[in-house]
């Protein structure tokens, strides 16, 4: 099933969908396991698989250390990719790599493309390839059947959104504020209306992150958009009591488990 | 050769390297300084002012030395020295931080902020900050805050606020990283001054740009001393500021041999050193927005760099060098930490001129390779900076005892 029915079926059982995201490594590739079982359990839609890189410098200090604490651990992309064909396989969840662009570049872009079509993903999110230098990358996805995940931020023009919106695929990554991942949003009619922007440029659905935390987030976002993508917040979470921290914040969300 | 007449569609790019590899949020930021630079670069009033404001403030021209007692110990060429430590702040950073601030200003914008590595930037920003009114922040790895207090001292009291960053490697790298998440948050009213020519495009060019006057004014000095172009021209090498200041004041002569020297710090290995190109332990990468040759492993993840000199201590190069080093337009080579410390002893000693330790690797190298060149051949070196804020470094190095006892006394007064 491609990514847009997935979407569209999925919606008829709740709104907003959800994206997560873990760090692969961190704090181990073993506790990433039992955070995505939790995720499973309460019908996650979508999880990122971040590959940890040195120079994260679109992170915030949350994400920033456990990049660097899971590189320090000795994570290689291999481990990630391998990972990611575990979690495939056992999940329904759909999935998309997260990263930098370097470790695509590095390993080459067909490679890359190969590589994470073999281990079962969906998509990717580099918030570092500008558009005009991915070309080639965009490309062999299509080949693929891979998507690359466009973001759309609230500093963008209008005649910049309508670029954006021509090459996106699959869904948008709308960035609901200026700044770095983790810290909270005022989710706004500020928003709302670069929302309202975002929606005048591309028909595929859209995602909304960066601060994303408690319910009132996910009704704004289940009335403003279609996918509400949760960090960082998971992350803390995590960190302040692992299962049952984690579990009682989905809760929170208003969510029940399967 | 004008380096920044882009081919159509690859604007930024000088053959692979460069380019702009940032996150969407900064896309207009960045077109509006592109759009501001290009008017400043097309305003001939522009460069006037810059001119004017760097010799009423910061003493320039800097002037061109000849070094007759360490040309004769040698027994070689003839070597002149750029006195860029002669600048107000004490190196070549005001060049690049009086330019950014003339645009800042143009921008419109209020708040600056930079990454620092030895510190020379960061004190070169907070004074260009205070002179023209702006609030300012400086982002420096906790290892260099730790082994360049005195720079620290300067940039607070002129009223900068200095963090120090404790992310990875905790040095410049993680330095650059930190102005990027600022930046990203509040460029509406911040520019971002970047200190080397490395970054996302115009960055490259724009730092180029401002540091040519180095060139510019050494072309005519040496032509007026020596009476001719020198046979070489020497030039440390961190992001490669300075480097590609002085090497275009000579790039269309065909003979000067151009030489960048880089940290080759406990000698060749990974993770021994922060040699991108002399050494063959770097590869083509994409990080900090541009793509260049960068220390990094297999998976293009950074590897740790280790140098004496803070200000040589990182994992990138300027993309232009990269580009000219490729076609042997400039040629690369490396000084370790232990023939930096013998340079400097002998720069001072028979001179009396105190290099900065990142200098001091220009010196390296050109003392090096002085002896076999002929009695009538001129070497420049680029003395990008000046050695007083390295006290603490050199003292160490050199095991000072008397210097170790002044400190412990000072601990003792401040321990009261």
């Amino acid at each position: 099933m491609d990514v847009e029915a997935y979407i569209r079926a999925r919606k008829k059982v709740r709104a907003p969908l959800l994206m997560t995201h873990v760090v692969c490594g961190y704090p181990s590739f073993e506790d990433n396991m039992k955070e995505l079982e939790i995720m499973a359990q309460y019908g996650v839609d979508f999880v990122e698989l971040q590959f940890p890189f040195s120079e994260p410098s679109a992170d915030g200090p949350l994400f920033v250390k456990a990049n660097q604490e899971s590189i320090d651990h000795g994570t290689r992309v291999a481990q990630c990719f391998e990972f990611m064909a575990r979690v495939t396989e056992r999940f329904d969840f759909k999935v998309l790599m997260m990263g930098y662009y370097n470790t695509a570049f590095k390993m080459g872009h067909e490679a890359f493309i190969k590589r994470l079509k073999a281990a079962g993903a969906c998509g990717y999110i580099l918030p570092d390839l500008p558009i005009e230098e991915a070309k080639e990358l965009h490309a062999l996805s299509e080949e693929a059947g891979l998507f690359p995940v466009i973001l759309m931020t609230p500093t963008n023009t209008d005649e910049r959104l309508e670029k954006l919106g021509a090459v996106a695929k699959g869904m948008v990554y709308a960035v609901a504020r200026k700044g770095v991942t983790g810290s909270k949003t005022e989710m706004s009619n500020e928003v709302a209306t670069f929302l309202e922007r975002c929606r005048k440029h591309t028909d595929l659905p859209l995602g909304v992150g960066f601060g994303v935390s408690n319910r009132e987030d996910l009704d704004f976002i289940a009335a403003n958009a279609d996918i509400a993508i949760i960090g960082t917040a998971a992350l803390k979470a995590w960190e302040s009591d692992r299962e049952k921290a984690l579990d009682a914040f989905f809760t929170g969300l208003g969510l029940t488990k399967s | 050769m004008d380096l920044f007449d882009f081919e159509e569609g690859r604007e930024g790019y000088y053959g692979q390297y460069g380019g702009t590899f940032l996150p969407e949020i900064l896309t207009t930021t960045i077109e509006e300084i592109k759009h501001c630079f290009r008017e400043c670069k097309n305003d001939p009033g522009f460069w006037a002012e810059y001119e004017q404001l760097l010799q009423e403030y910061s003493g320039r021209p800097t002037p061109v030395t000849h070094l007759p007692n360490l040309s004769r110990k040698l027994g070689g060429a003839q070597i002149y020295v750029k006195r860029e430590d002669l600048n107000h702040t004490g190196s070549h950073k005001i060049n690049n931080v009086i330019g950014q601030g003339l645009l800042t200003r143009r921008l419109g914008k209020t708040r600056v902020i930079a990454e620092t590595g030895a510190g020379q930037h960061g004190f070169a920003t907070a004074t260009m900050a205070a002179k023209f009114g702006f609030e300012c922040k400086i982002y420096m790895g906790e290892v260099d805050v730790k082994r360049q207090r005195p720079n620290v001292f300067w940039m607070e009291n002129l009223g900068a606020e200095v963090v120090a960053v404790q992310d990875g490697q905790k040095t410049l790298k993680d330095a650059i990283n930190e102005c990027l998440r600022d930046w990203v948050t509040n460029m509406a009213n911040t520019h971002y001054v970047l200190g080397t020519a490395c970054g996302p495009h115009p960055f490259p060019e724009m730092v180029s740009y401002f540091q040519s006057i180095i060139g510019r004014e050494a072309k005519r000095q040496i032509h007026e001393l020596a009476g001719r172009a020198p046979d070489r021209v020497y030039a440390c090498v961190g992001g490669g500021s300075n480097s590609i200041g002085i090497f275009q004041g000579f790039m269309d002569e065909d003979n000067i041999d151009l030489v960048g020297c880089e940290a080759g710090g406990m000698g060749p290995g990974l993770g021994r050193h922060a040699s991108r190109l002399a050494y063959h332990d770097a590869s083509v990468g994409v990080a900090q927005g541009y793509k260049t040759y960068f220390l990094q492993n297999d998976d293009g993840n950074m590897l740790e760099t280790q140098s004496i000199a803070a200000g040589l201590d990182y994992i990138g190069i300027n993309p232009i060098l990269a580009h000219l080093w490729e076609h042997k337009k400039v040629r690369f080579e490396a000084a370790t930490n232990d023939e930096v410390r013998e340079a400097l002893k002998l720069v001072m000693a028979t001179e009396g001129l105190i290099p900065a330790l990142e200098s001091t690797h220009a010196f390296v190298t050109a003392i090096a390779e002085a002896p076999s060149m002929s009695k009538d051949e001129i070497i420049l070196v680029n003395m990008s900076g000046r050695g007083d804020k390295d006290i603490f470094t050199v003292a160490d190095a050199l095991e000072d005892d008397h210097w170790k006892a002044f400190i412990k006394n000072k601990a003792g007064e401040y321990g009261r």
